[in-house]
């Protein structure tokens, strides 16, 4: 949720996000909190976007919450880049 | 107040080590002036994806963007490298030619790819690394052209990604290491063979205990086939030279720092040793380029090239910067891990380095699924992970507390296990320090 | 009272309501030795250190002594042979690596997220039908009104057991669940109930198998008994039956628990009702919370294979070990203010679905399930209030939640649809 001192979200501009792949297990609860950007390949390997579409923010937040490991880490609102 | 003080804190390095330390210096209360400095004109991204996903063409290069965790009210000086440090004036150079003052400096500037040299054939067309976003941008622009035949030299964990990359993507791949199996120095040959086994089931041509000698090219310059040692050729139209990196710290000769090749080295508290062996109070480093000593391996002089140790001695070190003198916490360090090959999830703690012994505890070779565990004159030093990750933590903590090789017995899945040499290729160079390293 | 009894204390209906002090005064000795032999571990560091360590057993269910039928020459035969098809075809829960990881592998794969996503809009439906259902009246019992209705008839639907047979395996349900109490699996009778159950809902699993398997739909139940692309069924018949019984059993007794602890803890945080009211984005954030303020499931017990040095003590090689998850959720050393409930708390690593390897299946969809429902209810229910508190509570300590809960209400608005 975003305080109301926060700045405003650039809409356009993707989400950034990172999986910590060392404390991830293979629980794949992003995988169906958010099924557009994760992904559980084989066994346990786990395929996600580091830069999913902003539209998807209500997904990412809920697979970030569902980590049984609080593995994924978001950052929504992106700096102008240099 | 001085110029310096008012220059307030530089990080060297806008990579994964320097965000999360300007990260930690914010956290920890730091509201002075924080510049980040990178050779790349990029913001600090992931390099993880570039050898797997952004090869296989899934993931654009430019979309490994890190998160940024905390507010960093940061001055981004970007696509000009340090190249210089001068302590007394406090100081550094930028390739510019602009100079930057600082209070206290923070170097995380990683390490870089070791190339092949130019004179046996480096500089051909059709030649690459892999380390950075553009490496990674080059390489898979000239994978979806569709060469005839890739050759890959090094079957570190690099070259087996690449390798399971381009045979994903379809392409006749021929991959060369001087040992006897695949990620020989990181896991042994013995669980290397398990790796052997998936690139002969892959499609990939092996050369195991062979040396590329140099590079031949046709008349436009382009690279065309490789001359090994023993006399063979391989004819290539692309290669990845994946040989490991070297710690970027060129820019610190002069600086009379204990500097090398190796990485810098610092206290245990993260604060880099000045040429005379005294910590230096103002300069701290992070990552790949920080060798300190290790208190969970004896006060082993280590440098940990890998993706958690970035973060956790990047937090460490803004953590310590920011505290009194006699308030520096020592950093303790289990190293870890993962891969991702052929369909596997490959995750490891610990150092396998100096290993006696390796069991298979859980699982078992034949069906890819296994845990095994590396032991050094009795004690648990490491272990790994074929697609068996969840019991990994049991086995982190067991060698965190130095328990027994093997250290735990009566496991469910646990068959008569037998220990094994681990087959680990003789090192390098002689010497006491130790790099944990993709190479 | 000596620390040795004290899990008793956790076992004994009277605590049911409120066992979190009983939970404090036990996590003092986090890794503590009973007087009956097992080692309850109430600590959030040890228990994680424990769910991933190889040495303790799920394979840890007394050996089932069955009923006499009255004729002894029956006793005498088929009890002895059906106990053991009962022993080694146990449900994955109870089973260990590598069996358990085929078994949870092949049901995954079903289980799949194209499943789960493709029952979202049946829940929004079934949700709001269920709260129109409650139109015109100034009370509603959650339990019975929504709680306990929409996982079972969301399992049923996922699942392809027929609604029309819930009655008939209500009972055996809410008797099978009773195989994680403690008490009840000490004592004779109720194991009897449960081996009768466990007959009973088998011998209806194996006729909708059947049926499934000449007629096969879309359903989950369809596709666990068709074989697979090398022609070979992707289970044995007792793995598919036991499979199938555990995830009846499971949509009928945890679910209805984190639905209906959720409501009570956001009637008793009305302040956090109304947020989440306000702003149903909160709701990732609430559940979280929920699973670590109040878990559906409360402990679960294990077998040492071996003996495992913890926390200063030796759990001993065969001790029952009771992880009690919901304990550690409350631990301060792990969780600032571990007993406020606070859904903006970072760092939530709570052990609601248990963890390990044993992760609980479901919990993508009860975190759906829930989400919708509180969200739901949150806005529907016109000025709700708690009857009772603490409301009664259904017996067991483990699979711990309110039997009713009674809601006065000033009207429902309009639902989505």
């Amino acid at each position: 949720m975003t305080a109301p001192t926060r700045p405003v979200p650039r809409e356009t501009a993707p989400l950034r996000v990172v999986v910590d792949l060392n404390r991830c297990q293979g629980y794949a609860q992003c995988c169906y909190a958010a099924p557009g950007a994760f992904e559980v390949r084989g066994h346990e390997i786990l395929f996600y976007d580091p830069a999913p579409p902003h539209a998807r923010r209500g997904e990412i937040e809920r697979a970030v919450q569902a980590c049984p490991v609080r593995a994924i880490s978001l950052q929504v609102e992106i700096g102008d880049a240099p | 107040m001085s110029i310096a003080e008012t220059a307030g804190i530089v990080v060297v390095g806008a990579s994964l080590a320097g965000l999360r330390g300007a990260e930690a210096l914010r956290r920890n209360g730091y509201s002075g002036r924080l510049t980040v400095v990178g050779d790349e004109p990029y913001r600090p991204y992931d390099r993880p994806p570039l050898s797997k996903h952004v090869l296989s063409g899934e993931l654009a290069p430019d979309a490994t963007g890190l998160p940024e965790l905390d507010t960093l009210d940061a001055q981004w000086r970007l696509g000009h490298a340090a190249v210089a440090l001068d302590r007394a004036a406090r100081t550094i150079r930028l390739a510019n030619g602009t100079g930057l003052a600082y209070e206290r400096l923070l170097i995380a500037t990683g390490a870089q790819a070791r190339p092949w040299p130019a004179a046996s054939g480096g500089g051909l067309e059709g030649i690459f690394t892999l380390r950075g976003r553009d490496d990674a941008a080059r390489l898979r622009t000239a994978l979806a052209g569709g060469p005839a035949r890739v050759l890959i030299v090094g079957a570190g964990l690099i070259g087996c990604e690449a390798a399971s990359c381009c045979r994903d993507l379809g392409l006749p791949v021929t991959l060369v290491d001087p040992n006897p199996a695949p990620l020989a120095r990181s896991l042994g040959t013995w669980i290397g063979s398990v790796v052997a086994d998936c690139l002969r089931d892959a499609g990939v041509t092996f050369h195991a205990g062979a040396q590329v000698l140099r590079f031949a090219g046709d008349a436009s310059g382009r690279v065309v086939r490789a001359h090994l040692a023993d006399g063979r050729a391989v004819e290539a139209d692309l290669v990845i030279v994946a040989l490991g990196a070297t710690r970027a710290t060129d820019w610190l000769k002069g600086a009379g720092l204990m500097a090398d090749a190796g990485g810098v080295t610092c206290d245990g508290a993260c604060r880099v040793l000045g040429a005379d062996g005294t910590p230096c109070p103002d300069i701290y480093a992070a990552g790949d380029v920080a060798r300190w000593p290790n208190p969970l391996y004896g006060g082993r002089l280590m440098s940990v090239e890998h993706w958690g140790n970035a973060v956790a001695q990047a937090a460490h070190s803004g953590r310590n910067m920011l505290a009194p003198a006699d308030d520096q916490r020592t950093y303790h360090h289990l190293p870890a891990f993962w891969s991702s090959q052929f369909g596997i999830n490959i995750k490891a703690v610990g150092l396998s380095e100096g290993a006696d012994a390796v069991a298979i505890v859980q699982g078992s070779r034949a069906s890819r699924r296994f845990l095994a565990v590396y032991g050094r004159a009795g004690r648990s030093i490491a272990a790994v992970s074929f697609d068996q990750a969840r019991w990994l933590p049991a086995y982190a903590e067991a060698i965190t507390a130095g328990r027994a090789f093997p250290p735990i017995r009566d496991a469910s899945d646990q068959g008569d296990y037998l220990a094994l040499a681990p087959g680990f290729p003789p090192p390098r160079a002689a010497s006491t320090l130790i790099e944990a390293r993709h190479g | 009272m000596a620390e040795d009894t004290l899990f008793s204390e956790v076992l004994d209906p009277a605590n049911r309501a409120n066992p979190y002090p009983i939970y404090a005064r036990l996590r003092e000795t986090p890794v503590s030795p009973q007087r009956d032999g097992s080692i309850v571990v109430s600590g959030h560091a040890a228990i994680r250190s424990l769910i991933f360590d190889p040495r303790l057993s799920s394979e840890d269910l007394p050996p089932s002594r069955r009923p006499r039928t009255g004729n002894p020459l029956k006793d005498w035969l088929l009890n002895p042979i059906k106990d053991r098809i009962a022993t080694a075809h146990r449900p994955l829960i109870f089973r260990d690596p590598p069996d358990h990881d085929t078994l949870r592998h092949a049901v995954m794969r079903e289980f799949s997220v194209a499943r789960v996503q493709a029952l979202r809009q049946r829940v929004v439906r079934d949700v709001d039908t269920l709260i129109d259902a409650c139109r015109g009246r100034d009370e509603v019992c959650l339990v019975e009104d929504l709680s306990y209705p929409l996982p079972v008839s969301v399992i049923c639907d996922m699942l392809g057991v027929p609604e029309a047979d819930e009655p008939q395996f209500q009972a055996w349900a809410t008797q099978l669940a009773t195989a994680l109490e403690p008490d009840a699996r000490h004592d004779e009778a109720s194991r009897h109930r449960t081996v009768a159950a466990f007959d009973a809902i088998s011998g209806y699993m194996r006729a909708l198998i059947r049926a499934k398997r000449r007629r096969p739909t879309a359903d989950m139940l369809s596709a666990l008994a068709a074989p697979g692309p090398d022609g070979k069924a992707v289970m044995g018949d007792f793995d598919l039956i036991s499979t199938a019984i555990l995830l009846l059993v499971a949509g009928h007794e945890t679910t209805v628990n984190l639905i209906t602890n959720g409501m009570l803890t956001l009637l008793r945080h009305p302040g956090e009702l109304e947020r989440l009211r306000a702003d149903p984005e909160r709701a990732p954030r609430v559940i979280e919370e929920l699973l670590r303020y109040e878990p559906p499931v409360h402990f679960r017990t294990r077998k040492a294979l071996g003996a495992i040095e913890i926390a200063g003590q030796t759990i001993p090689k065969g001790a029952p070990v009771i992880l009690l998850f919901a304990a550690a959720n409350r631990d301060p050393a792990r969780f600032d203010d571990p007993d406020r409930f606070d859904p903006d708390r970072e760092d939530n690593q709570h052990f609601g679905f248990g963890g390990g390897l044993h992760y609980c299946m479901g919990a993508p969809l009860a975190r759906i399930e829930a989400e919708i429902a509180l969200v739901a209810l949150c806005r529907r229910l016109v000025a709700p209030r708690l009857m009772a508190d603490p409301p009664p509570y259904r017996p067991g300590a483990s699979l711990r939640g309110p039997e009713r809960l009674g809601i006065r209400i000033s009207g429902i608005a309009p639902g989505q649809s």
